[in-house]
């Protein structure tokens, strides 16, 4: 993870030295990726659950801070805005479930509460929801169901961010807190996993069917991958979830990448109506693009062809284990599949092939500078299977499966509703049972998808205006990301904006009511005294005054100031003591 | 006639009088002091009248040399501080000498 995050990192900050060039904020643009990649980097090697819940929300901040970095603008302000407050759902639960962790076992080490957790002082329900608080965490920075709906908007950011953030590293930080806290997860725990990463993975598949901003179509595949992986880890194939991770998160960073070199060669036109025919402007460009969405769409010979497929056969071992209703699990993993190599492949033909839309755009078109491209090729490169395994076809042997293990759950043997936590050498034996099964079926439905991506978009057998026209209203629920934002408005977002205006109210009529009551008591009490202290206190006073001022001024009198007459008083004085004392 | 103790009381008295009313009406400063000293001597007698006709032997005598003393003292003090009155407002005229009242 943590040669992910840098790797990844580096090559980002050499893209966007050229990208960036000539912004009037690109020093604070530094700053925000370094700060980015210090928090992430942070995340990944921190073992104390409190910390990483820290380092957590550092990297939302960076991430929000990206997203909204040209925010002259409305709609990167309300994107970041969005992110956040989304992202904040998921942390509420993350951090209750850490309280949790810190009153019953007294820790926030991750060995400490493993040990814990072991020794069975938290455990039952306790440990369910424990497990899914701290998943919530996941849901909101992966994107998952149902807080999926923040990323696709956050690609208002830069394009290199989007690389960076928003599809290597950050929203791979929930599939990393997952797979962290894997193993004290219960059954009934992973079976919410499991179901959340697969609707996920589904319902993005299918909205970015119909997308047409290049950067969003990657965007839900982003979500639709981090499903997988989650998926992943949550029936138990630990070590390919992770796997899956390291895999997508070079060829997506690929992907975004050469998007934004699209983008930069377009001059800033992400709509790939008006695209077509740029491979012969871009060839560097294409061909790294063609490199990654092959790995995405699982071709064999690519990275993503390993990953994938492994998470496919152990979506099989898991129905085939738990029986039942979980039989669409692998159902709906092999759909989508199917439906990733469809969109991606759309969305190559209609970038790179075809006949240019927009001639006057297309005569501009240039190719990206060398430190542009140089990032592209290493990413691309990277796509190939070599670099984690010498067998095209199987991933086992590879160095990266010897090196990641999956550790035995704490739970194992623990039965959940529709769930039963297994050994993982069993997991791994029915895995070899399955593989070749698996491959074959999903080298079947890529084939499949790219096919008809090229019999829509590229020989034009299909006419696929009159095909959206036919099932216009699921052409429509896809194109408007199954209404999630409108629901959202509608229920959420009014709800909270009836909530505040009804607490305005409260506030201004009744709370309001009383400070104003209370004040005004207070002001006619005070009245009342300054009247007593007025008339009052201040004539008792003012008659004292009065009476020394009287007193004073007969006394005067006898102050000339002169020694002769008081010499005379005295006399007087002695006189008249004389005559009282004596005739008394 | 022989001169008893009531005599010289009677001097005493009548010189304390005379001395009080030069002190009480006179408006120069030096006539002011010269009553004061007419009152003393009116003391000084007193005392040597007791002195020689009660049972005070010569202590009354020691006392009245001690006041011609201060009397001497007194004066010379007075004086002093009338030549500077003098000297600041050209006036020996104690009802003048008033600056310090306002």
């Amino acid at each position: 993870m943590l040669i992910v995050v840098n790797t990844i990192s580096s090559l980002v900050h050499l893209f966007s030295v050229k990208y960036m060039e000539g912004d009037a904020k690109y020093s604070r643009y530094y700053a925000h990726l370094g700060l980015f990649t210090f928090s992430m980097i942070g995340l990944v090697l921190t073992n104390n659950i409190l910390l990483m819940y820290v380092f957590w929300e550092l990297v939302g901040i960076s991430s929000y801070l990206l997203i909204g970095f040209w925010y002259e603008n409305k709609a990167p302000q309300e994107a970041a805005k969005k992110a956040f407050i989304v992202n904040r759902v998921g942390d509420v639960g993350f951090f209750l479930g850490i309280m949790i962790i810190f009153l019953t076992l007294g820790t926030f080490n991750f060995s400490e509460i493993f040990a814990g957790v072991a020794a069975g002082k938290l455990s039952g329900g306790l440990l369910t929801v424990t497990g899914i608080l701290l998943f919530c965490g996941a849901i909101g920075k992966s994107a998952q169901f149902p807080l999926h709906v923040w990323l696709p908007d956050a690609m208002e950011g830069p394009t290199p961010v989007s690389a960076l953030i928003h599809a290597a590293t950050m929203v791979a930080a929930g599939v990393y807190l997952t797979a962290r806290i894997f193993i004290m997860l219960s059954a009934d725990a992973l079976t919410v996993v499991v179901y959340i990463g697969l609707i996920t993975s589904f319902i993005s598949a299918t909205i970015a069917l119909t997308q047409n901003d290049i950067k969003r179509v990657l965007a839900y595949s982003t979500i639709s991958q981090l499903g997988y992986m989650i998926m992943a880890i949550g029936i138990g194939a630990y070590s390919y979830g992770i796997f899956h991770l390291v895999t997508h998160a070079f060829f997506k960073a690929c992907l975004f990448l050469t998007a934004g070199s699209v983008i930069y060669g377009m001059h800033h036109v992400q709509d790939i109506n008006e695209m077509g025919g740029l491979r012969k402007k871009m060839p560097i460009t294409f061909f790294t693009f063609l490199m990654a969405t092959l790995a995405i769409s699982g071709v064999p010979f690519t990275s993503g062809f390993l990953s994938k497929d492994s998470i496919l056969a152990a979506t099989l071992v898991f129905a085939d284990v738990n029986g039942g209703i979980n039989y669409i699990v692998p159902f709906f993993a092999f759909l989508t599949a199917g439906l990733t190599a469809f969109y991606m492949f759309r969305l190559l033909i209609k970038t790179f092939l075809g006949e240019p839309k927009n001639g006057e755009k297309f005569d501009h078109v240039h190719e990206s500078p060398f430190s542009m491209t140089l990032p592209l090729i290493i990413l691309a490169v990277m796509s190939f299977f070599a670099f984690f395994s010498f067998n095209p076809f199987g991933a086992e042997s590879g160095w990266f499966l010897e090196m990641v293990k999956a550790p035995e759950s704490l739970l194992v043997g623990t039965q959940g509703a529709i769930y039963h936590i297994i050994e993982r050498a069993e997991y791994q034996e029915l895995t070899h049972h399955f593989h070749y099964l698996a491959m074959i079926l999903s080298l079947v439905i890529a084939g499949l998808g790219i096919l008809v991506a090229y019999a829509f978009y590229y020989w034009k057998k299909v006419d696929v205006e009159k095909l959206t026209e036919k099932i216009y209203p699921l052409y429509k629920f896809s194109l408007n990301k199954w209404y999630f934002d409108e629901l959202y408005d509608k229920t959420i977002i009014s709800g909270t904006m009836m909530l505040s205006n009804i607490s305005r109210w409260i506030d201004n009529n009744i709370v309001d009511g009383f400070v104003n009551g209370s004040a005004f008591i207070t002001k006619m009490t005070s009245e009342g005294s300054g009247k007593f202290d007025n008339y009052f206190v201040d004539g008792l006073v003012n008659f004292v005054g009065g009476l020394v001022a009287f007193f004073g001024l007969i006394f005067r009198k006898f102050q000339t100031g002169r020694i002769q007459t008081y010499v005379a008083f005295l006399v007087f004085g002695i006189i008249l003591l004389y005559f009282i004392f004596r005739v008394m | 006639m022989e001169i008893t103790f009531n005599h010289f009381l009677i001097l005493s008295a009548i010189l304390f009088g005379l001395g009080l009313y030069a002190m009480i009406s006179r408006r120069n400063a030096i006539l002011v002091l010269m009553g004061i000293e007419l009152i003393l001597n009116s003391a000084n007698i007193n005392l040597i009248a007791f002195s020689k006709f009660g049972a005070l032997g010569v202590d009354g005598q020691m006392i009245s040399i001690f006041v011609i003393i201060l009397a001497v003292a007194e004066a010379a003090i007075a004086l002093a501080i009338i030549l500077n009155l003098y000297n600041n407002i050209l006036t020996v005229n104690i009802d003048e000498a008033n600056t310090m009242k306002d």
